[in-house]
């Protein structure tokens, strides 16, 4: 009885204001969720003519729209992995750098410089990528081709101009470093300072007191970052687009001037010309781009948030 | 390393069995220096052309690893030779990751300043221009245009469900709108702009239809979630002793946050909005398939195609003329103001959080 009186007395008055500015509040949030599903739906709609297509409506000689995809689909896995398995190491050596070795002054200021590769337009990291990078490397792969060529990731014949998969995932692994390495600075800064403190204080070197503290602490958000680089790597396109010379087949060679292209930049290069059910195949094909990297940001989220829930920093 | 044993004239057992503080620097030199001598005699020897830089540098910082490790292991054993090394690791590891940014920006000031600095850069388009000449105001225009819409659009719409997310949320609406907003951070921007261009060919039964306003909802799908995640970070940084000041002077709830909140936190929004505009102001993928390209101005948003810059760069480097290069010296002038405009904003935006955060005293 007291307590129905007491929550009567407490309730506040309720302004038209107030309603207004909650439901507005409301509906810019229930927006943000409507066009995600607007986005997965109008290309559903839009790719529906792609999946029933006649083989004579694709580019080159495929049978369905999957036979069409599936290469694009490995070309987008396989240059997304070999950037991550660049960038994944120096990323986390650069956050330890910034949280761990870096003198306390210059650590933030060196944290921006890092933010602002991130911030660089992907279109300048192609026009890097075609003008810098490639002449810079194509001596290395001609090397690399002559000494390992035994190797099946080297074989040969070598690219003359140095625009293959290996350089794509170069400059896609300079893309992702910056997001892989804001993340493990996060999580790095978090372990708690009386597991550093204590290792430190039982003699432990500066090394082992990460080993035992540090990286334990942030395995799960190193894993999460570098899913959340696996999908920025997935769907970047102008870069990849500018700079590699595509071949539309699964090829796993590395240094051949024949590679496989990836989906976005095979939407970027056609989209253009594009017309008739070909958009349609197109728009589908970026649907499936679209479930892939929904699909991997999903678990990435769900394991920081996983994490955050036990962590005991706060 | 006996000669430094030898010559110290008292042991400290504090740094006893342990190498001098500087000798991982002297150690580095040492280092290049050997590498330095050994390429230097294979130049002069005639085995390669010129002599080798990189590969000097290379194998130096290699030697000096090493080195350090066998210094260190013999001295001070293995567990400290171990740290060592990761430390030397870790730094080489940070000035690896900068080569690209320097190397970048290098090249991106050496080849666009040229025609970066021809005054028809940013007075003229590129109607009826074969070979050099011309510039890029159309796509200026353009970006500005495109991006400024794709603000109005996103910080409303940001700001309000950041809002929602720090003030009013409770329960499944709020947490799925917070996962999905994360989620949302990680979509493609060419399928933000395939989903421009699903929806609008879809509206007004166009299937070849390019306009600027299609680039900036393509843009916004991309923007609102960097808009939220910054905004409600500021948010949730107002101290919440000011809401409750507040509510006992018998403020309503919505007056509150219009003028206690968001004043408090305004800096640091304003921040984020700039951020998140350098952001989405270089994506080329979703402008180019739904805002197209053109050689001509265009100030209308809800009519033709419209050219944006990093759409320009693209264009140029991609469809070179008979006169290659000046489409080249074009399309690295255009990165460079890409690259000055992101900067610049960057730039700001810390000034801004800088000088007007306010001071809470922690």
């Amino acid at each position: 009885m007291t307590t129905a009186v007491d929550r009567i007395a407490i309730k506040a008055k309720e302004r038209p204001g107030d309603r207004i500015f909650s439901t507005a509040t409301v509906v810019a949030g229930s927006l943000i969720l409507a066009v995600l599903a607007a986005v997965a739906l109008f290309l559903f709609v839009q790719s529906i003519p792609a999946f029933v297509a006649p083989a004579d409506a694709f580019k080159g000689d495929f049978t369905n729209f999957w036979s069409y995809v599936a290469p694009l689909a490995f070309g987008t896995v396989w240059s997304a992995f070999l950037a991550l398995l660049m960038a994944v190491p120096v990323a986390i050596a650069v956050a330890l750098f910034i949280s761990h070795y870096a003198p306390r002054k210059l650590a933030q200021g060196l944290g921006y410089l890092i933010d602002l590769l991130a911030a660089v337009p992907s279109v300048v990291f192609g026009l890097w990528g075609i003008g810098v990078l490639a002449p810079l490397v194509q001596p290395f792969y001609a090397s690399l081709v002559d000494w390992f060529g035994w190797f099946p990731l080297f074989a040969g014949p070598v690219s003359g101009t140095g625009r293959t998969i290996l350089t794509v995932a170069i400059v896609l692994a300079v893309m992702v470093l910056p997001i892989i390495t804001a993340i493990c600075r996060e999580i790095f800064l978090q372990t708690p300072v009386l597991y550093e403190e204590a290792s430190l204080a039982l003699g432990a070197t500066r090394w082992e007191m990460i080993t035992m503290a540090v990286l334990p602490f942030g395995r799960a958000g190193i894993i999460s970052a570098a899913m959340l680089g696996l999908g920025r790597a997935l769907g970047e396109t102008m870069a990849v687009a500018m700079v590699l010379s595509p071949n539309p087949q699964v090829i796993f060679q590395l240094l051949t001037s024949q590679n496989s292209n990836t989906i976005a930049a095979n939407i970027a290069l056609n989209f253009p010309e594009a017309h008739g059910v070909g958009v349609n195949i197109l728009l589908a094909t970026g649907l499936v781009l679209f479930v892939i990297t929904l699909i991997v940001n999903m678990i990435a989220r769900v394991i920081i948030n996983r994490r955050k829930a036990f962590s005991g920093a706060n | 390393m006996s000669t430094m044993t030898v010559s110290a004239p008292v042991t400290n057992s504090l740094t006893a069995g342990k190498l001098p503080k500087n000798s991982p620097l002297i150690v580095l030199a040492a280092s290049w220096v050997v590498a330095a001598a050994f390429f230097a005699v294979i130049f002069l020897a005639g085995a390669t052309e010129t002599f080798n830089w990189a590969g000097a540098l290379f194998f130096g910082t290699v030697l000096h690893c090493v080195a350090l490790f066998l210094f260190s292991y013999f001295v001070e054993g293995v567990r400290r030779a171990k740290d060592r090394l990761v430390t030397a690791l870790v730094t080489i590891a940070f000035v690896v990751a900068l080569i690209p940014l320097i190397s970048l920006v290098g090249t991106t000031v050496v080849n666009g300043l040229p025609a970066f600095l021809t005054p028809s850069f940013f007075t003229e388009s590129q109607r009826n221009v074969v070979g050099a000449g011309g510039g890029a105001l159309h796509a200026i225009v353009g970006t500005l245009f495109v991006t400024g819409l794709a603000t109005l659009i996103s910080v409303p719409i940001g700001l309000l469900t950041a809002i929602y997310l720090t003030e009013y949320g409770r329960g499944r609406l709020a947490r799925g709108i917070t996962f999905f907003v994360d989620v949302m951070t990680g979509i493609p921007s060419i399928v933000a702009g395939l989903f421009a261009y699903a929806l609008f060919s879809l509206l007004f039964d166009d299937p070849g239809i390019r306009f600027g306003f299609g680039g900036s909802v393509a843009l916004s799908v991309l923007m609102i979630p960097v808009v939220v995640r910054s905004s409600e970070e500021m948010l949730k940084l107002v101290p919440n002793e000011l809401r409750e000041a507040a509510y006992a002077l018998g403020v309503p709830k919505w007056l509150t946050i219009v003028k206690v909140v968001l004043p408090t936190s305004l800096a640091g929004i304003v921040t984020g909005v700039m951020i998140s505009i350098s952001r989405v102001i270089g994506e080329t993928a979703p402008l180019l398939i739904i805002a197209g390209f053109t050689a001509s101005m265009n100030y209308d948003l809800f009519s033709e195609r419209m050219m944006t810059l990093p759409v320009f760069v693209y264009n140029q480097y991609a469809s070179q003329g008979a006169d290659s290069q000046a489409y080249i010296d074009r399309a690295w002038a255009g990165a460079l103001t890409l690259i000055v405009i992101v900067m610049l904003l960057n730039l700001v935006a810390r000034l801004v959080a800088r000088t007007f955060s306010p001071k809470l005293g922690r």
